[in-house]
């Protein structure tokens, strides 16, 4: 009689731990798993894409539902567990059908954060978080006009780009003056904004969002200043947070996030927990690379092997935005002890920065041409002295002559 | 002009004298090659002839007169030259104004200023730029045989076989004839060639011996040759009885001061060895040329050192035949036209003295004036001292730049802008001196002038023009003969054309001659101007009995002293005056590089002749650089007792200990701080006048300043805030070599504010290490480049230089472009596919095209895209599939 092993959230970091698990031992376990959503795991990353019309909903699917059959996973969609009974290792949905686990995996993400102001719940006000909110944006781009995305980050630049794509004529409302400033210092910020101001995208820098106007569907955003803006459609893209719900409501340790330790198990010993729901040693996840580190480990303890254990790592980031490569790791602002070694080629739209502390690289912006991002990275993490190599570093790994490398 | 044209010239370089063929294109353009008929090069050219063609350009040409600052006519400018010299000579007397003449001058000129100002200002205050390379030759020849007589050829240097170049680094001053010798030397390897320099110049490249002697001491080494010769017996003594007188004398003085091999090795610092296989060989091989320049003539004892040479000649017979004689080869294109028509201050003319009455009286008569100057004038360096100390009020400047050449230039400088009345003919505008005259007169240059010249081997030889007269240029003789009409000579003066100047110069030199006189072309006294301008190069003298000229000198054994032998003198060498101190340990050599000539107003136009050495050097010894704290490359600062330089660095072992070398040649337009001759010592020869340039004490620090740094520019720009700056022509780009004092704070806006802000810029920093980079791109071509450093070892600008001839700027280019150097070229890996490990198209094509992956999971376990965030794990499929379909 296998073991029963419950997997609740049909994405990304939850399915690729049952993949590593199937690797290492397919017949251990009897698995079912949960999704809140009507599909096959799909990889959200590739949503923008989606979006901006350069990829079909059916080259996102990671599995299709004939892959569970093959792999005999019971696999639930538009199911939405609602509550763990620790006690008898059960979890229970929507449904109240009940089903029981000796092994469970809570992999719920993250939440988009949504301002808490009057209007918020009018029609057309949405996030960026799955392929339904993909969905309303394409219908919407069909038939109405004006979009305000709230958020100059990340997902918010994807959606207005994706928006600008589909038709619409697209307002990004930005806190600060600073895209994309988890990524992004302010010069590569700036160079980015007038990038997108040349492709036809409207920014709204330093605006703060008081209101959203309209009586069924939203026509209006406020903003503190007083000033209003037209709005058939509002994305919020202002940051996710861990989806604790469920958890917190069975007993389970939360902080922000989940606390898992470094084998990603949770308080409660037969639960585990992976994705962007949890927190290890203070830290929540965004990015895709270390969930499938904690897939890795996770599926490693599952099957008993117990040998390996995670450990957050300094991650860099190398994305294409919008068709815009950019690469940025460490601390790129940097300070008063550190310098900064600059590249700028602005007319072809590309700047390159590393901040040097001691002759060693302490953070990394490359904007428009990434091509060394990942040997930068390398320095950076093996903590190279670069005094050696510091005239021609800026202009690549292969401006270096062999017995520097 | 409207068609193919072709004329045969004379190079106006060095004194080689070779044959120019100028081609003028249908389009005005002009190409170069040597003339195969011409004597003296057969159709070889230097680096500096075959680019002639590059430096006619009319940018920086005066082309107008101008009286204080301003352009007048030509009866202005030459009633104002007249009335102030006028004025100055009533008011002053005759020997208040001075003519400081020029080598490249055209023997028609020559003969007309030294006609003016010793026949009928009545002064013999002319003299000659000459007088700084080949005087003391002039001297050392006249003591010898009674007259200036270069008694060899050319075609002795390919007959002897013993060659011994002495003080001449040939090989990059006199280029065709040191090729000779070359030649010569692959015909015939039992040919020896010995090369006596302190320093180990290319001219040693075929040299079986080098003496690297101290500088200073070559009379010692002749001394000891000489009483080697006697020792030896190696005399020709029927020679040395019947035509020559002074042997004794010369021999005592010899003994005394080179009593051994073994002194002479110690005085010389050389080894017995090198210095006994030298005397072995002269003593011993018949046929022997001694080649002598600059290194023997700039000298406080360049005479003597001339005559020490000479003696071991006349001891040893050895002149007058074929493959032998002591051949002083000269500096300029025309330094032996001026010996011809004596325009230096100490000679009359035709080879005639000034203090020998009997000269004086025939000139007069030929020149029917009774006002002929009978006392010898004021020679180059002490013309300008007597101009500082107000004895010369007015100065007349023609075809030279003093301010540049002269000992002592920054004094000179202050000399002439203290000068009551300063008048220069020029063709160039950006000379020291123009930029320092009351009144300026534009002259013809090179390719538009036309009139004789004499090489170094008395052939005299037509430099015919190509070019139409720019401007108001006119020729030197005319505008020395409407002054000379406007002052009231003009009966003396009424010359049409250059033809008519040479015919006279030709009769005055055949005048009563009858063979007393070395000088004597009077067969080309009466020649047509058809003839004229017809002339092939002929070497003088030129006589009913030698109609095709004469080849070689002495063959009689008559020589033109009172007697008519030859004379021995007696020689005690003498140190050069200002010996090295303390505080100045080092000794300054000068000279000339190999694609530079004089103060490059000339070849400084051509980008390709300032690719060898593009910047002032000081060339300096390992063991000197380390004491004095130099680095290669680095900046130095020179000093003397007189002004100081800066210099680029050159460490090298060719250099001997104790002494540098720095070239002659850069000028205020040029470089900020590379007049070397400001430093060099007013020290000279007491008979010849000329200045011991080779010699000056001074002392060498490093130069510090806070940045280095160079710019590109496709057009000239006036750098600031650099002390340290050097202006280079390359080809499509000016290139500024820059150091400053003060650091720039904000590099960028400095860089904006030197090249101009509008274009696309690229910028490079790194403050941390005061590092800056920028570049220009306009219309995809680049525009100008900047690169600042705290250091001075900045990329080579070769490659930078090759990037203004590209038509577009490729992408490769521009990204390498602020590294100074192109990348390792990177295989392209196409359009990025897997951005979490940046794998591209091509990199997994390829992989896919060789079958070494077929599916999605295989290029993962190859090249890892795809395995992490998985967003390409689509186009992995369509690369597949594309390939398999």
């Amino acid at each position: 009689m296998k073991e029963k092993l419950v997997l609740i959230g049909n994405g990304m970091a939850g399915m690729r731990t049952v993949d590593e698990l199937l690797k290492l031992s397919p017949d251990k376990f009897a698995i079912t798993v949960f999704g809140a959503e009507p599909h096959g795991n799909y990889n959200r990353i590739m949503l923008s894409p989606v979006l901006a019309g350069d990829k079909q909903l059916s080259e996102i699917i990671i599995n299709d539902l004939q892959w569970y059959k093959d792999n005999k996973i019971t696999l639930y969609t538009g199911k939405t567990i609602i509550q763990i009974d620790r006690i008898n290792r059960q979890v229970i949905a929507d449904d109240n059908s009940i089903t029981n686990y000796d092994r469970l995996i809570i992999a719920t993400g993250s939440v988009p954060v949504m301002l808490d102001i009057p209007g918020k719940n009018l029609e057309g006000v949405i996030s960026f978080r799955d392929i339904n909110d993909v969905n309303i944006m394409i219908e919407t781009a069909k038939t109405h006009k004006n979009a305000i995305v709230i958020g100059g980050g990340l997902l918010g630049l994807e959606a207005a780009n994706g928006l600008m794509i589909q038709g619409m004529n697209v307002s990004v409302v930005h806190r600060n003056n600073t895209l994309m400033s988890q990524q992004l210092d302010q010069e590569s910020a700036d160079l980015m904004r007038s990038e997108l101001e040349e492709k036809g995208m409207h920014f709204l820098m330093e605006h703060q969002t008081e209101a959203l106007l309209g009586d069924k569907r939203v026509e209006k955003v406020r903003f503190k200043d007083g000033s209003e803006v037209e709005a058939d459609l509002v994305v919020m893209a202002i940051g996710v947070r861990p989806n604790i719900k469920l958890a917190q409501a069975s007993g389970i340790q939360c902080d922000r996030g989940i606390l898992v330790d470094d084998t990603l198990q949770t308080f409660t010993p037969t639960i585990y927990a992976v994705g962007e729901c949890v927190q290890h040693r203070k830290k929540t996840f965004g990015l895709v690379a270390p969930l499938f580190e904690q897939a890795k480990v996770c599926a490693n303890h599952l099957v008993d092997m117990g040998i390996a254990s995670y450990v957050s790592s300094a991650t860099s980031t190398k994305l294409k935005v919008t068709g815009i490569d950019l690469f940025s790791a460490g601390d790129f602002i940097g300070d008063n002890t550190t310098e900064n070694i600059i590249f700028k080629d602005a007319t072809r739209h590309i700047y390159k920065k590393l901040v040097i502390q001691n002759n060693k690289i302490m953070g990394i912006v490359l904007y428009g041409e990434t091509t060394d991002g990942l040997w930068y990275f390398s320095l950076l993490t093996e903590g190279k002295d670069i005094s050696e190599i510091r005239e021609n570093i800026i202009f690549g790994q292969h401006h270096i002559e062999e017995n520097h490398e | 002009m409207t068609k193919t044209t072709t004329s045969l010239t004379t190079c106006p370089y060095c004194g080689v004298g070779c044959g120019v063929q100028a081609t003028r294109e249908e389009d005005g353009t002009i190409s170069i090659k040597g003339d195969k008929s011409h004597p003296a090069n057969f159709g070889r050219l230097c680096s500096k002839g075959s680019a002639l063609a590059d430096t006619i350009g009319l940018e920086n040409r005066l082309l107008h007169p101008q009286v204080n600052g301003k352009q007048t006519s030509w009866d202005t400018a030459l009633d104002a030259v007249s009335d102030g010299l006028k004025q100055v000579i009533e008011k002053h007397g005759p020997d208040a104004v001075a003519f400081y003449v020029s080598g490249q001058l055209l023997t028609e000129d020559y003969y007309v200023a030294n006609k003016l100002m010793k026949g009928f200002i009545g002064s013999a205050n002319i003299d000659t730029n000459s007088r700084l390379c080949m005087s003391s030759a002039v001297a050392g020849y006249k003591r010898a045989f009674g007259s200036d007589s270069v008694p060899c050829n050319y075609e002795d240097l390919e007959q002897a076989d013993l060659i011994v170049i002495v003080g001449s680094n040939a090989a990059w001053c006199h280029p065709i004839v040191y090729q000779k010798i070359v030649k010569a030397k692959q015909q015939r390897p039992t040919l020896k060639v010995v090369v006596i320099d302190p320093r180990k110049t290319a001219t040693c490249d075929i040299a079986d011996l080098h003496l690297p002697l101290k500088p200073g001491t070559d009379a010692t080494l002749f001394n000891g040759l000489l009483h080697y010769i006697k020792q030896q017996n190696t005399m020709d003594w029927e020679f040395v009885n019947q035509h020559t007188e002074g042997f004794a004398k010369a021999l005592i003085s010899a003994e005394k001061s080179a009593t051994d091999i073994t002194q002479v090795a110690q005085i010389c610092e050389l080894s017995d060895q090198d210095v006994s296989n030298f005397f072995q060989l002269f003593a011993n091989i018949e046929k022997v040329v001694t080649l002598y320049s600059q290194g023997v003539n700039q000298s406080s004892s360049g005479t003597d050192k001339s005559n020490s040479i000479i003696n071991c000649h006349l001891a040893s017979g050895r002149i007058g035949k074929p493959g032998m004689g002591p051949f002083s080869i000269t500096g300029q294109p025309n330094a032996m036209g001026g010996r011809e028509v004596g325009a230096l201050s100490n000679q009359l003319a035709a080879h005639m003295e000034l203090d020998n009455p009997l000269h004086h009286n025939l000139v007069s008569r030929f020149w029917q004036t009774d006002n002929l100057a009978s006392t010898a004038g004021a020679q180059a360096v002490d013309m300008f001292e007597d101009i500082a100390n107000g004895k010369i009020k007015a100065i007349w400047v023609i075809a030279t730049n003093p301010v540049v050449t002269l000992p002592n230039a920054d004094k000179v400088r202050r000399a002439i802008e203290t000068c009551d009345l300063v008048i220069v003919s020029e063709c160039e505008l950006n000379t020291g001196t123009v930029a320092r005259a009351d009144i300026l007169l534009p002259a013809l240059a090179w390719g538009e002038k036309c009139g004789t010249v004499t090489n170094s081997e008395r052939r005299i030889s037509h430099q015919r023009n190509f070019l139409p007269h720019p401007g108001e240029a006119e020729e030197d003789w005319w505008i020395l003969s409407q002054v000379a009409n406007r002052m009231g000579y003009g009966h003396a003066f009424s010359y049409q054309s250059s033809a008519e100047i040479f015919r006279e110069h030709a009769n005055l030199s055949g005048f009563e001659n009858n063979g007393k006189r070395d000088f004597d072309i009077s067969q080309l006294a009466n020649i047509s101007d058809k003839q004229y301008d017809e002339l092939i190069p002929i070497q003088w003298p030129v006589t009913a009995g030698r109609p095709k000229g004469t080849e070689r000198l002495f063959e009689d054994k008559h020589f033109f002293t009172s007697t008519g032998k030859a004379q021995f003198i007696a020689i005690t060498p003498r140190p050069p005056v200002n010996a090295t101190s303390a505080e100045y340990p080092l000794i300054l050599n000068t000279g000339r590089v190999r694609d530079q000539w004089h103060t490059m107003t000339r070849t400084a136009r051509s980008s390709r002749l300032n690719a060898h050495i593009s910047e002032p050097i000081v060339q300096i010894h390992p063991i000197d650089a380390d004491n004095c704290q130099l680095t290669n490359g680095g900046l130095a600062r020179l000093d003397s007792q007189r002004g100081n330089m800066l210099a680029r660095i050159v460490i090298t072992e060719e250099q001997r200990i104790g002494s540098v070398f720095v070239p002659m040649h850069w000028n205020d337009f040029l470089a900020s701080k590379g007049r070397v001759n400001a430093l060099v010592n007013p020290v000279v020869d007491p008979i010849s006048g000329q200045p011991e340039s080779k010699h000056t004490p001074i002392k060498v620090k490093p130069y510090q300043p806070v940045w280095y740094g160079f710019m590109f520019s496709r057009t000239p720009l006036i750098p600031t805030d650099s002390e340290y700056w050097v202006k280079i022509k390359g080809n499509q780009f000016w290139r500024y070599e820059l150091a400053g004092e003060a650091l720039i704070d904000d590099p960028s806006r400095w860089a904006k504010n030197q090249l101009g802000e509008e274009g696309e810029w690229l910028e490079f920093s790194d403050q941390g290490a005061q590092r800056y980079r920028a570049g220009k791109i306009v219309d995809n071509k680049l525009n100008c480049i900047v690169f600042i450093a705290s250091e001075h070892d900045l990329p080579a600008r070769s490659w930078l230089s090759q990037l203004f001839s590209e038509q577009t700027l490729s992408d490769e280019m521009r990204m390498s472009l602020l590294a100074g150097k192109p990348g390792a070229g990177l295989p392209d890996i196409g359009p990025m596919v897997c951005a979490c490990f940046g794998i591209g198209e091509n990199t997994i094509k390829d992989a896919v095209e060789c079958g070494s992956a077929k599916t999605v999971e295989e290029i993962g376990v190859l090249l890892k895209a795809g395995t992490n965030c998985g967003s390409c794990i689509p186009e992995l499929k369509n690369l597949i599939s594309s390939k398999s379909g």
